[in-house]
């Protein structure tokens, strides 16, 4: 590119003309709506019935209330628990398929196959699989017809009003329509390494396993931390599958609402001080893990060609 | 230490064979698991509802029209809201890519001041996520008068950090800095070099990534909650969360079913056939979280 230089002087305003929409778009509809929410944070301003109260400038009273309150606590362990509930699964299984489709001495068969159906569920409308969850498993769904006639449950299990099974559902849903595509990421990382290591290590007298613990997942710990980061802010955004499942409510008592589904609740009710104030939290947890992104997407190049 | 070697050969090529049928029999459970849900939805929508409560069965029954033209006669405007996702997914997918491009091309092919640190920025701003800037953004639209119009659900997907930054890395290994400079001294204009040159050139790319903006609009939820509110302009999602609200259990099943289907069977087909670019581009892209 530089070595064009001369040449390229006299065009060079078109670069700044060419970025005209970008920016002009970004300004608008993220860099005003980010400091406006931020400036929200620091005034009282909601609705009581049809009453408006403020905006008056309060300071840091709206994060005051918002950590005291304890609300807060118990949606971020909830969107936590949940998380996790899926992540773990979800990064086992994925190790485990990516491993086998880029083991040459599997050899698997149907590999195109294997993949595209295990990628399926991430294209799915996530609203709609929610929706279908909650009636495939409704107290007179066919999940519960199902159970019950062969005989695992003596009558229907009512699963939506149960904290554990809504968690283990809402887990259960992330978990499927994400590990599709982090088998797909962690294959094309395994896919990057010099087969010669793995011969070398098979000559040695490896057995697949050391070669997995000793030399593919040590290789991979790049790639390993920036799924589980961009997984972590993609988990702190949950919102579509527990809103939908539960109807906005969180039920049973709140267990399964989530960051987003609270912040949803106060953009509806006009809630700006603290809906603001709970902007600003979800914006700093979600800068901080994207510089733990950043200085491992240093090596993204290596592994994302491969 | 001879004979230790040939034993393990052995037992390596038997244990082979043993692996290999234990990665077949998971794989294949782990197909199940992803496909046993849709299976039971396309039964069920074939079901009339009082089949539907008379407990499940594997087989599909004949009512799959019937359910079908209940839904389009329905309470829900299900077509409406189909083609207004059609609508804003694909204006939104063209609006994504076409910028995005323009944007990478400014960054991979002219020098200017200031270009590093606007790249930085770029990719720096790829993380926000568009809840947390939600309550300014629907301020913003409400004194824009935006409230209710598909133009916020589009527009703002100019810039998509993400998408640009995968055009550049196309770009950087596609696009040879020669063919600018013959085509200059042709005597093309600039925004006809971009838009008869190296957008063809962008085709692959953009095309992989068409799908995929096309795809999460399509799927949005969150912002065409809060924006849209009159019922001729409500996408898909909306009229989701519009049946699960409703007391759905009074509802003909097998229109709770066919609505499900409805929103979720065109996606797959048409993802059956893209798959192979699909699969292919979320590989070559993995910067997409």
């Amino acid at each position: 590119m530089n070595k064009n230089g001369k040449s390229v002087v006299s065009y060079n305003k078109w670069g700044y003309i060419f970025l005209i929409p970008f920016l002009a778009v970004f300004v608008v509809f993220q860099l005003i709506p980010l400091i406006s929410t931020i400036s929200n944070s620091f005034f009282e301003h909601y609705f009581s019935g049809m009453k408006e109260i403020g905006p008056k400038f309060i300071g840091i009273e709206n994060y005051k209330k918002l950590f005291s309150e304890g609300d807060i606590w118990q949606y971020f362990g909830n969107t936590m628990i949940m998380w996790i509930m899926g992540f773990v699964p979800q990064i086992v299984v994925s190790l485990l398929f990516a491993a086998w489709f880029s083991d040459p001495s599997l050899r698997l068969k149907g590999q195109r196959f294997f993949k595209t159906v295990i990628y399926l569920p991430n294209l799915i409308m996530a609203s709609a699989f929610a929706m279908l969850f909650f009636t495939l498993f409704a107290n007179t769904g066919p999940i519960n017809s199902i159970l019950v006639g062969i005989g695992i449950f003596d009558e229907p299990f009512s699963f939506m009003s149960d904290k554990t099974s809504v968690r283990t559902l809402v887990a259960m849903m992330n978990f499927l329509m994400w590990f599709g595509n982090t088998t797909i990421l962690l294959l094309a990382g395994m896919m990057g390494i010099d087969t010669s290591l793995f011969e070398a290590a098979e000559v040695d007298g490896a057995t697949p396993r050391q070669i997995f613990w000793r030399i593919t997942l040590p290789i991979l710990q790049p790639i390993l931390i920036y799924v589980m980061v961009t997984s972590l802010i993609g988990g702190l955004q949950m919102f579509d599958v527990p809103q939908i499942l539960t109807n906005g409510t969180g039920d049973p008592m709140r267990s399964s609402m989530t960051l987003i589904m609270f912040l949803n609740k106060h953009l509806y009710s006009k809630n700006y001080g603290m809906g603001g104030a709970l902007s600003v939290f979800l914006f700093i947890i979600t800068g901080i893990l994207s510089v733990v992104v950043f200085r491992f997407s240093g090596n993204q190049d290596k592994y994302g060609k491969a | 230490m001879d004979m230790q070697v040939t034993t393990l050969n052995e037992k390596k090529k038997g244990g082979v064979k043993q692996r290999r049928i234990i990665c077949y029999i998971v794989l294949g459970l782990a197909s199940f698991l992803c496909l046993f849900w849709f299976y039971i939805l396309f039964i069920n929508t074939t079901r009339s509802h009082s089949e539907l409560s008379s407990g499940f069965t594997p087989i599909p029954s004949t009512h799959l029209i019937t359910n079908m033209t209940n839904l389009f006669h329905g309470t829900q405007p299900v077509l409406k809201g189909m083609l207004n996702s059609l609508t804003v997914s694909a204006l939104n997918c063209l609006v994504c890519v076409y910028f995005s491009a323009m944007t990478a091309y400014a960054i991979h092919a002219y020098e200017f001041k200031f270009k590093k640190a606007l790249f930085t920025m770029i990719l720096a701003i790829m993380m926000i996520p568009t809840q947390v800037t939600a309550l300014g953004f629907i301020q913003l639209i409400t004194k824009m008068n935006l409230m209710d119009s598909f133009v916020p659900l589009i527009v703002p997907a100019a810039a998509s950090p993400i998408v640009f930054f995968y055009i550049k890395q196309y770009m950087e290994s596609t696009l040879p800095m020669e063919l600018l400079e013959a085509a200059r001294i042709d005597g093309a204009g600039e925004v006809r070099i971009f838009n008869g040159i190296v957008l063809p050139l962008m085709v692959p790319a953009m095309a992989v990534q068409a799908i995929f903006s096309f795809v999460g609009c399509w799927n949005n939820y969150f912002t065409p909650a809060l924006v849209l509110s009159s019922e001729s302009k409500k996408t898909l999602p909306i009229l989701i969360a519009t049946l699960r609200g409703a007391d759905f259990l009074k509802f003909d099943m097998g229109q709770v079913y066919a609505m499900i289907s409805f929103s979720i069977f065109p996606v797959i087909i048409v993802y059956l056939i893209l798959s192979k670019y699909i699969v292919g581009g979320l590989a070559a892209g993995s910067v997409k979280g």
